[in-house]
């Protein structure tokens, strides 16, 4: 009786939570589902007419969609390519005796509390301008041709401001991973004569597997809907050369109105998330348990 | 010979430590720097790092030219608002899986964690036209519930984790002790659950101040937090780069000194309790 009792009081506690997530996904991504079947642009009132699956084919046969697919892929993969070795590393280095850690760490963790816009203008105006940004200042002073980053290489600009975001992420918890990493049986392994390579390839590294882990999925989800960066610096161009799949939805509804073929492209970005979380929940599923 | 060495040691990798955090942090540190200069100054070339006439023009100039703490407070209510009325649903959430789980129990999760991989385009346009036609679009309330939404899985998995390490014999003993329900939760749990429940409100926090797509979006003027405040500097007339980093100065800084508080739990919280 009791327990019946608590059983039904735990299900009370908990089914808030379940129905609002429930209906926050299945209520908007039943009516995208059913706006990418219809020729329905909010220039044009009246009737949208049912089109088949014409939307997803003008979407998946834009050269647009080619392009962003690319660079959504060279996004990600580039930025956590970036953070995982550079956090790596300077975990490795956070975690030696050094004067002042606690204050190097805090330097270090700063850019991850800087909001999107802020960090996106920073470097686009302040750094990356090819007349008042700091590397062209030094870029002409060593007597080189300044180099304008935003048109010139805009997907790797991009890359570099997000990595900048998200690698004190990465640092921070690899080092809290490094951390707890048993001290005595590395010391053991030193006097068995294990060299630093094998010491990091066979003892550290695979203590960090679980955090790297961690780190891959939580990128992972944040840049493949990378937006705000995209948004204030290239606005996606020159041309496509910097919209992501994100980026391409939103001008493609909001800026050009196409109701029918942003939902369309919606559903697709839907899909292609899904696929990498069946890779992720994998990878979560064998490291970290509930 | 060896202290020797390993004072060297100690003094090459402090300073390799020192030299790569402060290019890591050095835009911010410019940032500031140069919110304090003169238009003139913030272009000049060669760059002054500190030697110049220290100025508050630009704060003052930002402040006037637009309503600098309407988009501040809307930052606070959208923040602060939706973690508390997170905090609401995902507690009891938490709570009944910790204590009570079941063999579903791992599958919520999971699919709780899923819900947090539907990339926000996928619902854009369902989201807009519905804000539009409830007229929420440019809505403080609009852009609470939006973020408790998106925010949510990871207030419960944060949550959860923490009350997971709340032995349960605790509660048997009080139980045993006579204590009745609301006495347990006040005298008992309250007081253990609380450091968890502070530190997932804490980080929700940080992370709803600098969402950067609904906000952009669903927002106009009237309800436009400092993202979006931030966002309308893209589109720069005349000398700027002084007044852009007065205004990215004040949007951080609150956030920044949060942070650094809270490094422990953000560690625990974005890692799902995989690294604690």
């Amino acid at each position: 009786m009791a327990t019946n009792n608590s059983r039904a009081l735990a299900r009370a506690m908990l089914s808030p939570a379940v129905i609002l997530l429930l209906i926050w996904m299945v209520v908007p991504l039943v009516m995208t589902i059913y706006f990418s079947f219809l020729d329905y642009n909010l220039f044009m009132p009246g009737e949208h007419d049912f089109i088949g699956l014409l939307n997803y084919e003008f979407f998946l046969t834009d050269p647009a969609f080619v392009d962003s697919f690319f660079n959504t892929i060279i996004l990600v993969v580039g930025v956590l390519f970036i953070t995982l070795v550079g956090g790596t590393g300077l975990a490795i280095l956070l975690d030696q005796a050094i004067y002042g850690r606690n204050f190097v760490r805090i330097m270090v963790l700063a850019p991850f509390f800087v909001m999107p816009t802020v960090s996106a203008l920073v470097w686009k105006n302040m750094f990356m301008n090819p007349v008042n940004g700091l590397f062209a200042y030094f870029a002409t002073s060593l007597g080189f041709e300044p180099i304008d980053f935003l048109s010139q290489m805009p997907l790797t600009s991009i890359i570099i401001i997000v990595s900048w975001q998200w690698l004190p992420f990465a640092s921070l918890i690899l080092l809290t991973a490094i951390q707890s990493l048993d001290r005595e049986q590395l010391e053991a392994a030193e006097l068995d004569g294990a060299g630093k390579f094998s010491r990091f390839r066979f003892m550290v590294l695979p203590h960090l597997s679980r955090a790297m882990t961690a780190v891959v999925l939580i990128e992972t989800i944040f840049l493949l809907s990378i937006f705000a960066e995209i948004l204030v610096t290239t606005a996606g161009g020159p041309g496509n050369a910097s919209t992501n799949i994100s980026y391409l939805i939103y001008s493609q509804s909001l800026l050009e109105f196409d109701v029918g073929m942003g939902s369309a492209g919606g559903l697709v970005a839907v899909i292609i998330a899904n696929i990498v979380a069946i890779f992720l929940m994998r990878m979560i599923g064998k490291n970290i348990e509930g | 010979m060896s202290i020797k060495n390993s004072n060297r040691s100690k003094l090459f990798y402090t300073g390799l430590a020192w030299l790569i955090s402060t290019a890591i942090f050095f835009p911010i540190l410019w940032t500031f720097l140069t919110s304090f200069k003169t238009e003139a100054e913030a272009i000049s070339a060669p760059p002054s790092l500190f030697f110049f006439d220290w100025t508050l023009e630009n704060y003052r100039e930002v402040m006037e030219r637009s309503p600098y703490f309407r988009h501040f407070w809307n930052s606070v209510v959208i923040s602060v608002g939706s973690s508390l009325l997170g905090l609401l649903i995902a507690v009891p959430a938490a709570w009944s899986m910790a204590f009570n789980s079941t063999k579903r129990t791992k599958n919520i999760l999971m699919w709780m964690l899923s819900t947090k991989m539907l990339p926000p385009v996928g619902v854009l346009i369902p989201i807009y036209l519905l804000f539009r036609d409830l007229g929420l679009l440019d809505s403080l309330t609009g852009l609470v519930v939006i973020m408790t939404l998106i925010n949510l899985p990871i207030m419960t998995w944060m949550l959860y984790t923490y009350f997971k390490e709340i032995p349960g014999e605790i509660l048997e003993a009080s139980r045993m002790d006579g204590a009745t329900i609301g006495e347990e939760i006040l005298y008992v749990l309250a007081p253990i659950a609380l450091p968890g429940i502070a530190s997932t409100l804490l980080l929700n926090i940080i992370l709803a101040w600098n969402e950067a797509f609904w906000t952009l979006i669903l927002t106009a003027a009237k309800a436009a937090p400092l993202t979006a405040f931030i966002a309308s500097y893209s589109s720069p007339e005349g000398l700027f780069y002084a007044k852009l980093s007065a205004a990215s100065t004040l949007a951080i800084a609150p956030i920044i000194i949060l942070g650094w508080f809270s490094q422990k739990q953000l560690v625990r919280g974005l890692s799902f309790g995989a690294v604690k």
